[in-house]
């Protein structure tokens, strides 16, 4: 039985292929939701669900208010607006303040998360140019969640992975081409 | 923070909600969770309260602290001109027809610190029906209504706004509009005098007048569904027939009951329309 219900990634530079790269692999019946916060521009068409759709065998879309959180779906975040998960898991969306400079924000959707999912969910950093997800991913480590890091090495911008492990020194460092099988190991 | 404080923190929050609501009438209780105990943890971060335990004894005790705790906990961003493309829809395609109405009364629900609502008078000034038209731009934070009804913004958010302002289809210079002085730029008065700023709560107080726009964006994300469905039956209750309504590009008219009285007039950006008559 899979060790978890949900996987929160959050991704800026570089963010796209690294994104393609792991989502290509998974298979279809991974069982658990998959939500991503990515940083585009405010006012750009949310490409992203299409984009990645075409590589990944599992239905993606982006995230709408108040819609449940499913398994076996790809969830974004809609540009210019912060992504939360409600207790009940279902999605919120906001439009609060710019956290680390960006929204959506990593660390807003894995805070929320990390308290609707407790110790059933994951929280993986990837390549990225700021801090952001740091904080969120200490909050998933809190309340016993699994954390996962893109190896600093294999990524385009090494400051959010480094900053994730500042934050969460506990936390497992994968390399780029090895993440989606972790995710699948996970959902064994 | 561990699971069992966690827990207690979730306890607290609720507690504190329960609190204000008992003691000052303002409730938060029917807003959505997660966004809601994120602003709680801001608040006792701002007063410096160590817990939210200790926030509820302050709350309780001293009512001075009311004015920060309502303008921490409701929705205090917007930006002029945010989503270009609605502002011109309602150029190219609500505005015109309201054109056909003698005068003209406009609600801005949840107008925060005033960037959307003067957006909106450029808006009707261009279109030439500023003069005839009234707007009321209501919040429940009177520190952002001081600073909506003083106009005043840093020159800091001028070229966002400018560069927006052009994508919905403004034409002049957007310095026509405001004055600009020690890093600050201040609307017009010409635009000022249609506006009328009043503190109104969606969550309990009612219809005020009968409107022919009803612009209430990124305000109904923030309510669980319970307390959606009373705004929306609001905002119907408010809306004369063939009046128009338009919400934020991830919100909708779904769920709610008075959905059916109202025809789409764009779907992706969220413009919907009332019937102008009644569905027999």
């Amino acid at each position: 039985m899979s060790a978890i219900d949900a996987a929160v990634i959050g991704c800026s530079a570089g963010g796209l292929s690294a994104l393609q790269q792991i989502l290509a692999f998974l298979r279809p019946d991974l069982g658990i939701a998959i939500v991503i916060v990515s940083h585009t521009g405010p006012e750009s068409a949310n490409l992203l669900p299409e984009l990645i759709g075409h590589s990944c065998r599992l239905p993606v879309s982006e995230a709408q208010e108040r819609e449940p959180v499913a398994p076996g779906r790809v969830y974004f975040a809609p540009p210019n607006y912060h992504l939360l998960i409600e207790p009940d898991r279902t999605f919120r969306l906001s439009v609060d303040a710019c956290v680390c400079f960006v929204r959506p924000a990593a660390n807003v959707l894995f805070i929320s998360a990390a308290d609707a999912y407790r110790q059933r969910l994951a929280g993986l950093v990837l390549t990225g140019a700021n801090a952001d997800g740091a904080r969120g991913l200490r909050a998933i480590a809190d309340l016993g969640g699994i954390c996962l890091v893109q190896a600093p090495e294999t990524a385009v911008a090494d400051a959010m992975p480094r900053a994730a492990l500042l934050a969460v020194p506990e936390a497992k460092v994968v390399r780029l081409e090895a993440i989606a099988g972790e995710l699948d190991t996970l959902c064994r | 923070m561990s699971a069992t404080e966690a827990d207690i923190l979730d306890i607290e929050v609720s507690l504190f909600l329960e609190a204000l609501f008992r003691r000052y009438g303002y409730d938060f209780r029917h807003y959505a969770q997660a966004s809601i105990k994120r602003r709680v943890k801001a608040l006792a971060c701002v007063l410096g309260v160590p817990s939210v335990s200790e926030l509820i004894a302050r709350t309780l005790r001293d009512r001075s602290l009311l004015p920060e705790i309502l303008a921490q906990l409701s929705v205090p961003v917007t930006e002029m001109f945010r989503d270009p493309a609605v502002f011109k829809l309602l150029r190219d395609q609500v505005l015109p027809v309201l054109a056909s109405w003698p005068r003209l009364k406009i609600w801005q629900a949840g107008c925060a610190s005033g960037e959307e609502v003067y957006s909106l008078a450029i808006l009707l000034d261009e279109e030439g029906l500023l003069e005839r038209s009234q707007i009321y731009a209501t919040d429940i934070n009177d520190s952002a209504l001081k600073k909506a009804e003083a106009g005043i913004f840093p020159l800091s958010i001028f070229d966002d706004a400018e560069r927006r302002y052009r994508l919905s289809g403004g034409r002049r210079p957007f310095s026509d509009y405001s004055t600009s002085a020690h890093g600050f730029f201040r609307m017009h008065q010409h635009l000022r005098e249609h506006i009328a700023f009043a503190h109104h709560n969606l969550v309990c107080d009612g219809v005020f007048c009968e409107v022919q726009l009803v612009l209430c964006r990124n305000v109904l994300i923030y309510f669980d569904r319970e307390l959606q469905e009373d705004v929306l039956r609001l905002f119907h209750d408010s809306l004369g027939r063939g009046g128009f309504l338009c919400l934020g590009t991830r919100e909708s008219l779904r769920h709610g009951e008075t959905g059916g009285d109202y025809a789409v007039v764009d779907k992706e950006h969220r413009i919907f329309r009332r019937a102008e008559r009644a569905v027999p």
